[in-house]
This record gives structure tokens, sequence and C-alpha cells, in this order.
């Protein structure tokens, strides 16, 4: 996983609330074999407008998207992180997420970042013309007019992002702590093996 | 003395591998079921870290979600194709995936595939008191036979195969008992069905629920896979029913239960599982199963549940005003008026399957309803979909195909089918159908469907008189 420490770029104003998974990737995207090339079928449904901000020439690849409350709410497909990454997104800032949501996004390297509505307001007021700079690491937004806004973050998930660590590796480092218990399940409970190998 | 610890307490601490200073903790998972939908990305996931699957011994795959449920094999014995492009790599994907990372796999065309969560316990791969996963969150099933079983995402499939273990936080544990005895006509179905009306589809949340009380120790291990299937949609991690003799009984002989010496160590082993009589729980609901009548969804939600007694609800009359305005839109998208009598709703749809009822008893039940019957004129499609291909055997051996059939039901091959409709099972648009199925969400059965979730004879009921129907009636 790339590791997230600074992001700055142009911040997508998009703003809406209650976005689900449904409308970040629609369904018939759940049907392909990769985690790549789902961005094209991110935000499918508000795309098929040809004057969508996703794709216009001044936000189109931007790596931060700005939306209002509960985003991501709705079905827990994780193809809903894979299809924002593959959209180039690093960094969400909203007032609030489904759980499910901001979980998934963080093991795929994306950074949820919780402001409350006041923050969320002026920075989708300045998104529309200037970038936005986010630090994972002193948890900040900033903005080119000296706007600073702080959010907080789980010091776990802060870790991972930083480090670019999955938690697949993480749990790499309890190898040994696994094995023992293999071995100490085989010892007192042999039986639980699937009987035919 | 130890603490007294309820059974879900005491299958998570015998799974602690490593408990972390903020109290999550990593857990081994005895038990993984693979399907072609949640694990491709997982696959290419562990190929592209170049890691590889830790315990394919406890790994166990077989497509179900995607697979059509027509004939597989031509009259030559030759597969037949899939005529969805997207479907079919998702197929190949899996048999190309399991081998290369020496999973076993039940192919497509093998007489035990079916619905994972009917193929885990009807093959004794899942067990009492072990931990089970599978990227599906009707993967609390399992928990009839007393494993404490949830549903993971994609990523977690793959920390799964690379590691065997997840970081897991406790949940708190919620007791639903069912005292008493039901009335004639009512199944496991109508029990969970009227639980999750009663404790609602957010009830359970944070919590893992186990069933008690009379009414659920009298079920088999059938209907108890039927209640604990739905724990998810009371919003619970998991559900859970202690195994007992029923449960010994199901799983002896079972290809991969213990056996021999093997299998009295188990047994005396899931004796001890049972909660004590002295633990707590962070929740108590008391349910009189004499209250149960045959039931059914209104609404978009598996909590909109009413007896077939009773009428579609005036959405002002709810409490809370998210939840007005939640019934309105759903009656909307339901083309459903407050105060129509259940039983006057027509029903041009059959769904009998899933696996929350496509096994040999649900199987039974639905064709006890239909024999001697015939489809009503206006039921424009009847599926029986068996939850495995030894279900569907079963069945063929009993006659049941037969009893379908005569009345103009069709008789399909084992899969998911139109509970999700990722295959060409599909209810059409502003039509309604009567489903054996876990969940009526809108677009759950194909864009636009209307689902009315019941049990197998309610059902049944339904296909034989084209409108929801009070299967008590066709029983005297
Ligand atoms: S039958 Fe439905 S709920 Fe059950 S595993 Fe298949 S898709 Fe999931």
């Amino acid at each position: 996983m790339t590791p997230i420490e600074k992001v700055e770029g142009r911040a997508i104003p998009f703003g809406l609330k209650n976005v689900d998974t449904d409308v970040i990737i629609p369904a018939h995207w759940l049907k392909t074999t990769t985690r790549e090339g789902m961005g094209r079928g991110a935000f499918e449904s508000l795309r098929a407008d040809p004057d969508n901000l996703f794709d216009s020439p001044v936000f189109k690849g931007a790596p931060i998207l700005i939306a209002g409350d509960n985003f991501g709410c709705g079905s827990s497909r994780e193809h809903a992180a894979w299809a924002l990454g593959d959209l180039g997104i690093r960094v969400v800032i909203a007032p609030s997420y489904s759980d499910i949501f901001s979980g998934n996004a963080v093991k795929n390297g994306i950074l949820p970042v919780v402001l409350p509505q006041p923050a969320i307001d002026r920075l989708m007021e300045v998104a529309q013309t200037d970038p936005v700079h986010v630090d994972l690491d002193t948890q900040t937004v900033t903005t080119p007019f000296q706007d600073r806004f702080t959010f907080e973050i789980d010091p776990f998930r802060k870790m991972c992002l930083l480090e670019g660590l999955d938690e697949i590796s993480l749990t790499e480092k309890s190898d040994a702590a696994i094995g023992a218990y293999e071995a100490q399940l085989d010892a007192d409970r042999p039986w639980m093996r699937p009987a035919i190998a | 003395m130890t603490r007294p610890r309820t059974l879900y307490e005491k299958i998570w601490d015998a799974h602690v591998v490593e408990q972390r200073p903020d109290g999550t903790c990593l857990i081994f998972i005895d038990r993984h079921l693979v399907h072609e939908v949640t694990s491709p990305q997982a696959f290419a996931g562990l190929r592209a870290s170049g890691r590889t699957v830790r315990r394919p011994d406890l790994t166990l795959a077989v497509p179900d979600h995607n697979v059509p449920t027509t004939a597989r094999l031509d009259a030559a014995g030759n597969r037949l194709p899939i005529a969805d492009r997207e479907s079919a790599a998702q197929l190949a994907a899996l048999e190309k995936n399991a081998p290369e990372y020496g999973i076993r796999y039940i192919d497509a065309v093998a007489p035990e595939q079916g619905i994972v969560h009917v193929v885990g316990p009807e093959q004794g791969f899942s067990l009492p008191g072990t931990t089970i996963v599978c990227g599906d969150s009707h993967t609390a099933c399992h928990g009839g036979i007393g494993a404490l079983a949830f549903g993971i995402g994609t990523s977690e499939v793959e920390h799964v195969l690379a590691t065997q273990t997840l970081l897991l936080q406790p949940s708190k544990t919620m007791e639903v008992r069912v005292e008493g005895q039901v009335g004639p006509g009512v199944s496991a179905k109508d029990i969970i069905l009227h639980i999750t009306g009663t404790i609602g589809a957010a009830g359970g949340t944070g919590h893992v629920i186990e069933y008690t009380g009379s009414a659920i120790r009298a079920l088999s291990i059938e209907g108890r896979l039927t209640v604990s299937n739905m724990a998810i949609e009371g919003g619970a991690r998991a559900g859970l029913i202690a195994p007992d003799e029923v449960t010994f009984a199901y799983l002896k002989g079972r290809p991969y239960a213990p056996k021999g010496a093997d299998w009295d160590d188990a047994v005396a082993y899931w004796k001890t599982l049972a909660s004590d009589p002295a633990a707590t729980y962070d929740k108590v609901v008391v349910i009189d199963a004499a209250d149960i009548a045959p039931s059914v969804t209104w609404g978009t939600s598996p909590e909109d549940v009413v007896p077939i007694t009773g009428v579609v609800p005036d959405p002002a009359a709810f409490a809370d005003p998210s939840k007005q305005v939640a019934a309105a839109k759903s009656l909307a998208y339901m083309g459903l008026e407050p105060g129509t009598r259940m039983q006057d709703v027509p029903i041009e749809n059959i769904f009998i399957g899933s696996c929350t009822n496509s096994r040999i008893e649900d199987l039974r039940a639905a064709a006890a309803v239909i024999k001697g019957r015939k489809k009503a004129a206006n039921v424009r499609w009847a599926i029986v979909v068996p939850g495995s291909g030894l279900v569907k055997a079963q069945a063929e051996a009993e006659g049941l195909d037969r009893i379908f059939i005569d009345a103009g039901i069709e008789w399909r091959e084992p899969g998911c089918s139109a509970c999700l409709a990722m295959n060409p099972d599909k209810v059409p648009a502003g039509e309604r159908c009567a489903s054996t199925s876990n969940r009526n969400f809108v677009g759950r059965q194909g864009p636009g469907s209307r689902t009315h979730l019941v049990s197998p004879a309610m059902a049944a009921a339904a296909a034989v008189t084209g409108k929801l129907t009070d299967v008590r009636e066709l029983m005297a």
C-alpha cells in the first residue's frame, strides 16, 4: 500500500449527503475479478451527465474528495474504496462516514478525514478555485488562505496509513504466536482438522 | 472458579491468539468458506504480494452466487457455456485459484456443489465451537450448529487466506429466548421473521445473538440454520444456538466431521460449550412462541414484518419520525396502500431457495402444501432451487421434484439464484415475489423487484392461490 503523509492538490467539491456505496460503484461492477479499472464505474450514474465534476478538466484526477454526511452508507462492498482509489482519490473529507466504509477506505490506503460541516462548507468554497493541503502527520487540512482545520484519527489507523502498512503485514509480525496457537490446537483438539484430506 | 461464560464467550476465549492493549484480539479462524464473487480480488492480492494460503486444509471453495440454475451439462455430459461473460470470468477465476493454492474445490457440476452455507454443515466442514468466516454476510447461518460464524469483506478474505486469523473487537452478547410451542403452520422462518420484526433491523447491532428457549431447542438443524442465518437481518454480527444431541446426530458420519475416537472427544468438548446457567447477557429479549403466526414482510427492510392475518401498516402509525419516512418510501416502492389485507396482495413470482430455506426440510414443507394442487394462473414464474446437489438428489429420491413439476413449478440446479439475482434468475421490475430468501431490499431480486419474505410453506401457498395466503387455511 502506498503510504500517505501529505496530499496536496485539487479537491472535488462534491458535498452530497448520504452518498451510498451503490452510487459510488453500482452493483453490476461487483462482477469483476480485479480491483483495478474500477474507477471507470465510480459515480457512474452521476458521470452520465457530460458536465459532471469528476470528468471536468479542472477536477479530473484530483486526489481529494469533499463529501457530505454519512458518506459510503449502504452495502458493505469494498469495491467502493477500490473505485475511489482507482479514480486517483487519496483523501476523502466529510462530516461523517459509515463505519464499514471508513474501515474499507483505510484498508485500501485512503484517508477518511472527519471535519465539522462549517469546515466542509469553507473547503467547498476554496476548492472551486484553489488546491487543498492535507497533512496526516500533523492531522491538519490547510488552504492557501491560511485556513487550518485539525482532525482526529484513530492512532492505529494513522500508523497504518503513514507507514503504508496493510493489516496483513501487521499480522505477519504475529507469525510465531499464530504458529504456537496452531501447535497447541493440534495437541489439545486434533479432531478440529477436517477429517478428510 | 472461573467466571460464568456464555457460549459466545467460550468460543471467543478458545480462539484468542493475541490480545492487543486496546482489547482487539487476533482470532484464529478454523474454517474459511470461499465462493466466486468475493474472492478473486483477494487471490489477486495474495499473488501481487507474493503470499501463499497459510492453511489450505481449513479452506473450502465452492461456486454458488452466480452459477446458472438451469442445466449445467448437455445430454452428452459436456459442460454448457455460461452466457454472462462476467459471471463466467468469476467462476473461471475460482476454478483456477483454488487448485493453485491447494484449496479443496467443489466444482459447479459436482454432486456436492451448493450454496456455501448449505454445503458447510452438510459436509460436516462446519462444526460446533469453531470460528467460520466467508465473504458473505449470511455466514451467520452456521451458528445454527453452534459455530461462531460471520461474514467478512474481500480484504479480510485475503487476510484470512494469508494468516488464518482476523483482528476483531469482542462483541456484546444478546439472548433472544423463545419459549413455548409454536402453532401449526409456523416454521423456523416465521420465528426469525417475528424476532426481526420485534427487535428491529438494528436491534442486534454490535451484538452476537444467542437463540435459546424451548421453541429453539425443539427445532431441527435445518430450522436452527434458518434462524441463525438471519441474525444479520437483526443487525447482529453472528447468531448462535448451543449444540446439543440434535446437533451431534446431524453431524455424525458427515464427510469432514471427526470419526471414531476423535468423534467422542469432539462431542465431549462440544458439550462443554453451552452457556453456563449463571452467565449473563448484555441484552435479553423474551418471546412467547404462541404469539408467532405465519409471517410476511410488507416493506423493504426485514424488520417490516406482520402476521399473514394482518394489514399493511400506516406509516403515520410509527412512533419514530424517520421510520415514518422510511415506511412511506417502502410502501411507494412496494406499490402497497396502508390498510390493505396482506392476504389480498397478488403474487406473480415464487422463489423457494437461498441459504435461508433450501434444505430438505424446507422443500418437504413446500411440497406438502403443493401436493395435488396447481400453480395459480396469475403466477408467471415459480422456481424451486435446492440448496445443494445432495439436497436435490434427496428431494428427487422422495419424489418432491415431481410434486413441484406437476404443479407447474420449475425444479432447478443448486445456487444462490434469485436471492440476489446475480445470475439470470431475476424478478421483473414492478412485480412481486413471495420469496423464502432473507433480504427484501430495494432491487435485491432484480431492479424494481418487490419482495415479500415468507417461509417455504407460505411461498407454496402463494404459488397455488396466486396471492399471499395463510398457509393454515390450506392445511385443513
Ligand atoms: S443464498 Fe443469498 S444470502 Fe445465501 S449465500 Fe447466496 S447470496 Fe448470500
